[in-house]
């Protein structure tokens, strides 16, 4: 049931072509930042405005809406989300990346590959690839549209010297179309080689800095690297304890004070999905049946 | 009238009548009763608490409605008050592995031993006025409760520690300085930023913190464990030759897990930033520990950026709100002999300046 | 094809600069050519340093052009310019915190001009990190130190080596022994002149003290109150100088 005291998805319509002239603007630049005149939301900066903006701007009445944070659709921010759409917007949501139209995330990509027609909205806390080297906002516009990228190599160069490898392990930066060096949001770097190449379209919305930026389907997105030194996906190295997945992004669950660890599926409707066709993992529980 | 040449006295005795007609407001509404505040505006009487310095939240109710709802006025008037209490002795340190947990997360784990509890948080409320609460006579809500967790909830960076991934803390018993009894001398220690942080202006240390989220004294902070719960205090007893609970105080503590230092010859591990405060106050504590991590750089080799938030005596003189209302508000105060004396000099710098000019004119 | 040899690296056309009713620099010409080291001296206000500036792009002339290899550096658009100053032009500053990276490590430092030309493999950029700080006579085992961690006389060799590093055909230099002791500078000097001869620099080298220019120009120009009074050969202009204000200075100042 949506709520009649606001317009559909919550925004009013002006707003909302404002926020999709901002999008098309960033699919037509892959990778540019684009600034938009961000509203206040009924949730604080930094949870997610950018990402419930754009998501806003996106829906129609026939989308069908996954939310999920850290992968997962119980978790509370990613609750929090899914019921303010189901208030405002009253469309149908699930937790099944297949049956989805719009995906909300924040810090993971879903594991099962996305399809054409789908939309995937990243929440975006910092746009600024630069920013950690340069904290003006006057001076990283000009790097990136001179193109003067040498300070982020020279990042990655003193990571190598002083930690024998690129100690950056989420929010990796790419290049996107070999133009615009870019921050994938704090996505793990595991899941960097899905952004390019990708099928769906990727929207980046960050609200407290005002910036909207976009991947169009099939986009070419490089994660920087050395040639001797290549940039690495990595993860924990272990299989699921509840599926039993080799290739998946896990959680460190720690079990007990006594140092006891389990790990699991980050995404949980990859996990589950995987439980119900029979997968197990270490710690499954016995079958009863 | 602005005038302090004659009758002040007459004018000070009738503006606090005044001011004390204007608290009291509309005589048809019901005066607040100091429970009323005390219960009902909880996180404001925390604040008080946390920047007054003093545990009492009644006390700290009175100082609210005094101020009128002026909580750095109202924080004043703990200050002043707590100055003039005697001094008996000093608690033992707090032991907060011990508290009783009425909120506890953390962003680092998904799941932790002791469970992660939500408590009564604005997390995820949305943002909308719920105008059901114009109306009153509403019936009392009530939640769902669940018998306390009999596990231990140990600190979530004490996990980390066992697997040696933290900064080792480094143990003291020596006596802290005391901020209350000494003056703020620099360099400061860390224990004395910490005083300082902890009762330190909420807005000044979380627009700090959040400079060093921006990039100006970056420190790549995760929230290990935020807790919040009730402590007991104990103290010596020289009399009785042991400690004995005096009392419990609610406490908001956080402990950030932050970028790693090290090289290739030395492991890295993460650093570790530090906040405590009074009461519920998610965000001082949360603020508290960004600055307190930010303004470590030197011990842990890190390189001065010229960040406002890695200067010390830069946070540190300027985070008391207290000082710095006083300060502020005195250039309202009468200036006249000194901007008689201003006048005086302006006067006659245009005078020459001019004089030329019309010489050259004639 | 014409040989480069034979025309003018840089050529500058009436150059002017103006701070409202203050002169800067006023009417300045000249030619540079490959290989060849050009001393621009006078004393502190004489417009040098503001002549320094135009020519580098670091400040917009009034009037004048200035071309480079037959482009008008004051026409071009701000991307060329800027590829051209971390390509084929360098500037060393006179103090080297103003040339250097402080929080990063001296391979870093030599290393980011390569990087930012597209360099993209680590142990390369390192070996020359490691070859540019042999040139410069800094131990090797020092590329991983900060600047800050160096002094004076090796941050502002350090400061040459990643200005050097990319083989740039022009470079600025402005006092670039300027905050040294004497014993410093003379082997700055010394390392300055080899590098210079054996990698065929153009420079212009903007300098106070006429015992530099003496050593390293292979012509001078003499400014006062932002005009050029006198231009000429090293020799020529500090052994026989023409005009009075140069006779003024080359005998109260000159004690080589």
């Amino acid at each position: 049931m949506s709520d009649q005291a606001y317009n559909f998805a919550y925004l009013d319509e002006a707003t909302k072509r404002m926020i999709r002239r901002a999008i098309l603007k960033g699919l037509a630049v892959p990778g540019y930042q684009v600034p938009f005149a961000s509203r206040e939301m009924p949730m604080p900066y930094g949870w997610g405005t950018g990402g419930v903006q754009v998501t806003a701007a996106c829906l129609t009445p026939e989308d069908t809406l996954k939310v999920i944070d850290q992968g997962a659709d119980d978790t509370t921010n990613a609750v929090s989300i899914r019921t303010f759409f189901e208030r405002t917007a009253g469309v149908a949501t699930t937790t099944q990346t297949a049956q989805a139209s719009v995906i909300q995330t924040r810090h993971r990509i879903p594991e099962e590959p996305l399809r054409a027609g789908q939309i995937l909205v990243y929440q975006v806390p910092i746009p600024e690839p630069l920013r950690f080297l340069e904290p003006r906002e006057s001076e990283t516009r000009k790097m990136h549209a001179l193109e003067e990228y040498g300070l982020m190599h020279v990042k990655l160069y003193e990571d190598i010297a002083r930690h024998g490898e690129i100690s950056t392990a989420y929010a990796y930066p790419v290049r996107v179309e070999g133009r615009y060096v870019m921050d994938p949001s704090p996505i793990p770097k595991f899941d960097n080689p899905k952004l390019g190449n990708c099928p769906a379209i990727q929207l980046f919305g960050a609200g407290r800095e005002q910036r909207i930026y976009a991947l169009p389907p099939y986009c070419d997105v490089v994660s920087l690297d050395f040639e001797d030194h290549p940039f690495t996906p990595s993860k924990a190295d272990h299989d699921c304890d509840l599926c039993g997945c080799a290739t998946s992004y896990l959680d460190e669950v720690i079990t007990d004070d006594q140092g006891g660890r389990m790990f699991v599926c980050s995404d949980t409707d990859f996990c589950e999905t995987r439980r119900d066709a029979g997968h197990r993992g270490r710690l499954s529980p016995e079958e009863t049946a | 009238m602005y005038v302090a040449t004659k009758g002040g006295e007459r004018a000070i005795e009738a503006a606090h009548a005044w001011l004390a007609e204007e608290r009291r407001g509309d005589p048809a509404v019901p005066e607040l009763s100091l429970a009323q505040i005390r219960e009902q505006m909880a996180l404001a009487v925390n604040r008080v608490m946390a920047e007054g310095s003093l545990f009492d939240p009644d006390l700290a109710a009175l100082a609210i409605k005094q101020a009128r709802g002026d909580l750095i006025e109202a924080i004043f008037l703990i200050r002043a008050y707590r100055t003039t209490l005697p001094r008996f002795g000093a608690s033992l340190p707090i032991a907060t592995e011990d508290m009783a947990i009425t909120r506890r997360v953390s962003a680092t784990f998904k799941d932790i031993p002791g469970g992660q509890i939500l408590g009564p948080t604005f997390d995820y409320t949305h943002r909308l006025l719920d105008f059901k609460l114009a109306a009153e006579g509403a019936p009392v809500p009530t939640a769902a409760c669940k018998p306390a967790d009999a596990n231990p909830a140990p600190h979530i960076l004490a996990l980390l520690d066992r697997d040696e991934l933290m900064e080792p803390l480094e143990h003291s018993d020596a006596t802290p300085p005391d901020l209350t009894r000494e003056p703020l001398e620099m360099p400061a220690e860390r224990a004395l930023r910490l005083q300082a942080l902890t009762r330190g202006d909420e807005g000044f240390v979380l627009s700090m913190a959040y400079s060093t989220q921006r990039g100006y004294g970056r420190t790549h902070a995760f929230v290990g464990e935020l807790r919040i719960g009730r402590c007991a205090v104990e103290m010596d007893i020289p009399e009785l030759g042991f400690s004995v609970e005096i009392g419990e105080v609610e406490l908001s503590e956080c402990e950030t897990v932050n970028q790693f230092t090290g090289s290739k010859t030395e492991p890295p591990q993460f650093t570790r930033g530090y906040g405590l405060v009074f009461g519920q106050n998610e965000r001082k504590a949360i603020s508290m520990s960004l600055v307190d991590r930010a303004l470590r750089w030197q011990e842990l080799g890190e390189d001065d950026t010229g960040a406002p938030a890695q200067d010390a005596e830069f946070v540190l003189y300027h985070c008391d709100n207290i000082q710095a209302t006083g300060f502020l508000e005195h250039i309202k105060l009468p200036h006249y002999v000194d901007f008689q004396s201003e006048l005086e000099l302006i006067r006659r710098l245009r005078r020459d300046a001019k004089a030329p000019q019309q010489e050259a004119a004639q | 094809m014409k040989d480069l040899r034979d025309t003018p690296l840089l050529v500058v056309e009436d150059l002017s600069k103006r701070y409202g009713a203050r002169i800067g620099c006023v009417d300045v010409s000249f030619d540079l050519w490959p290989g060849e080291v050009l001393g621009i001296v006078g004393e502190s206000g004489s417009g040098k340093s503001t002549l320094l500036s135009c020519l580098a792009g670091q400040l917009a002339p009034d009037t004048g052009r200035v071309l480079y290899q037959g482009h008008d550096t004051l026409e071009m658009g701000e991307p060329q310019r800027r590829t051209l100053a971390r390509t084929d032009w360098a500037f060393v500053h006179q103090n080297p915190r103003d040339g250097l990276r402080m929080g990063v490590s001296a391979g870093g430092n030599v290393g980011e001009r390569l990087m930012a030309v597209g360099a993209r493999n680590y142990g390369a950029i390192r070996e020359a990190a490691t070859d540019w700080l042999g040139r410069v006579e800094i131990d090797a085992t020092r590329i991983d130190d900060r600047p800050r961690q160096f002094s004076g006389g090796m941050q502002q060799r350090l400061q040459i080596a990643r200005n050097l590093v990319t083989a740039p055909k022009l470079v600025f230099m402005d006092e670039p022994t300027g905050g040294l002791d004497v014993s410093v500078q003379a082997r700055l000097l010394d390392l300055l002149r080899g590098l210079v001869r054996d990698m065929g620099l153009s420079v212009i080298l903007v300098t106070h003290d006429l015992a530099v220019a003496r050593l390293l120009a292979d012509r001078l120009m003499v400014m006062q109150g932002g005009h050029v009074i006198e231009q000429g050969l090293t020799d020529q202009v500090l052994d026989d100088p023409q005009a009075p204000y140069t006779q003024l200075l080359v005998s109260s100042v000159l004690q080589v």
